[in-house]
């Protein structure tokens, strides 16, 4: 920005800059790269918050913008976790990989908050409410779906239970996949009219997913 | 625009919340007040007094129907910043936003089909400034929430009267204007423009049946529909079409936007049901903005004194 008198952002350290390629310069880039999934992850909550209790509030309909603005959150960094793999195979840049987690327990830390908020303020704990909602609406169903597949990778993401699991770590999270094209129909189905953001957000996640299938393909093709 | 949130919303008792136009002829009598000495020896309890006098005037004066809600009205930001109206974008936002360009005069409406008077009628001749008269209406929308709101306008069957429907007129017609080019929405095909609505006969005819011009004493914001639209408080809320241009008696039941939407979600009926869910979601509650708690919905949203009569012996969840 021309003209402006702000401070710069990136601090000059006193020391030397740090060799590219050295080990502390690519500590510090995965610091800034987990920073930043901080900063982009918490920003939707963080504000959320700041307006609900410091700022002009959440509007005329608070709950419609809590489950809508907690939903989409969780769906979009899911399908940014699933993105990972294959970025990190384009740009070649591995450390990409140590953010996946954080994804992940961003994108289901969305993903209880909306159900929260569904159960406590939207149903009000109404069990009659929820069980015809949750056995006979459909849209519901496949959310209720994704979110309970979301949770055994939630609770099994510590480096304990890595350890413990072994290859069958690998197998469970797996699941992330159905995970996600379930949340994207949970999603598309939620719409009145308008699917612009489900035919952006399904091209996207199909693109991520089909990465993987095309890989596979290649890899098998080369070693048969 | 966001409203401006209330912290203590739910502590306020409905009753002391000031309705846009009490609060506008406070502003009134308070300019008038300082132009004048006398304001200085009448003293801050005076000054009180004689507003609220001039609002209990202005109550009795001014509103036929719903004079039992005054206490539940949402005030005018709420009700201009939060709609839908898909001619101007999908989000809630989105009309207040999008319809500034929008341009309501010079306004007509064409009357025509089995009618004995058809032509093209200007907003005046179809509620007619004697006529006019302010009415509060729940409007409870498909989504589940609900509002409740000061209408401006005339009752439908005024209208009736003058265009004079032939006995081959079953159903009425009713469609919003079309232009892209003020309303952005319309580039899109999210729905199929323009967007059409339709009532029974009987329904146009009934007491409650509104056609509204102005909101809070004002004429009809563009993002409510201005200059001209419906208000069926007894349906749900998309029922209401806006910007009306097209007013068509038919024998046959019309199309509906909504309906050609997304059949099996929309009927031609759309009567508030608490016992009929929308297949994505319970109609049996709301949440009456601004608030996040739900309450329960009545029954044609609590107008089925007026209405029922009309809906006697049919099933009501295939007439949905």
């Amino acid at each position: 920005m021309t003209g402006s008198h702000e401070p710069s952002v990136t601090p000059s350290p006193p020391e030397p800059a740090p060799r590219p390629g050295s080990a502390r310069s690519r500590r510090r880039r995965v610091l800034l790269l987990k920073s930043a999934v901080w900063v982009a992850c918490g920003f939707p909550l963080a504000r959320g918050l700041y307006r609900w209790f410091l700022g002009d509030g959440l509007g005329a309909n608070p709950l419609e913008a809590m489950i809508l603005g907690s939903g989409l959150s969780a769906f979009v960094i899911l399908t940014a976790s699933l993105g990972v793999t294959p970025m990190r195979r384009i740009t070649r840049w591995n450390d990409l990989q140590k953010v996946r987690r954080l994804l992940g327990l961003w994108a289901f830390a969305y993903a209880l908050i909306h159900v929260s908020v569904y159960l406590w303020l939207d149903q009000g704990w109404a069990w009659g409410f929820i069980v015809e909602d949750v056995t006979e609406r459909p849209f519901i169903v496949v959310g209720t779906l994704t979110f309970l597949l979301l949770v055994p990778l939630a609770l099994t993401s510590t480096r304990g239970w890595i350890r413990r699991l072994g290859r069958n770590w690998v197998r469970l999270h797996w699941l992330v996949y159905p995970a996600g094209a379930l949340g994207w129909l949970h999603y598309t189905w939620g719409q009145k009219a308008d699917l612009r953001g489900p035919l952006i957000a399904g091209a996207i996640l199909a693109s991520f997913l089909g990465f993987r299938v095309w890989r596979r393909v290649v890899r098998n093709r080369a070693v048969g | 625009m966001w409203i401006k949130k209330k912290p203590s919303w739910d502590t306020i008792p409905p009753s002391e919340i000031t309705p846009y136009d009490v609060y506008l002829n406070r502003r009134q009598f308070m300019a008038a007040a300082g132009a004048g000495v006398a304001a200085a020896a009448l003293g801050p309890s005076a000054v009180a007094a004689a507003v609220r006098r001039r609002a209990q005037e202005a109550q009795v004066g001014e509103v036929a129907f719903g004079e039992e809600l005054r206490g539940e009205l949402n005030d005018y930001d709420l009700i201009t910043t939060y709609n839908n109206y898909y001619e101007f974008g999908t989000r809630k936002q989105d009309p207040a936003q999008n319809a500034g360009d929008f341009r309501p005069e010079p306004w007509s409406v064409e009357v025509s089909g089995e009618v004995h008077r058809p032509g093209r009628y200007s907003v005046e001749e179809l509620v007619r400034p004697d006529e006019v008269e302010d009415r509060i209406y729940r409007l409870r929308c498909v989504e589940a929430w609900s509002m409740v709101v000061p209408w401006r306008g005339g009752a439908f069957r005024n209208l009736l009267t003058r265009v004079e429907p032939t006995s081959n007129a079953k159903f009425v017609a009713f469609e919003t204007v079309y232009r892209p080019e003020e309303m952005p929405g319309q580039r899109r095909r999210v729905l199929e423009w323009p967007y059409v609505e339709g009532l029974r006969i009987d329904e146009a005819a009934n007491e409650l049946t509104f056609l509204a011009t102005g909101l809070y004493g004002r004429d009809l914001p563009n993002q409510n529909g201005a200059p001209l639209r419906l208000v069926v408080p007894w349906k749900y809320g998309f029922k209401s079409i806006k910007s009306i241009v097209k007013i068509t008696f038919t024998e046959e039941m019309p199309p509906t936007s909504w309906n050609l939407s997304a059949p099996h979600e929309y009927g031609f009926y759309a009567n508030v049901n608490p016992e009929v869910d929308h297949p994505r979601w319970s109609q049996a509650r709301e949440t009456r903005l601004p608030g996040i708690r739900k309450s329960p919905t009545t029954m044609f949203n609590g107008y089925g004194e007026q209405v029922e009569h009309m809906y006697r012996g049919m099933d009501l969840t295939r007439w949905y």
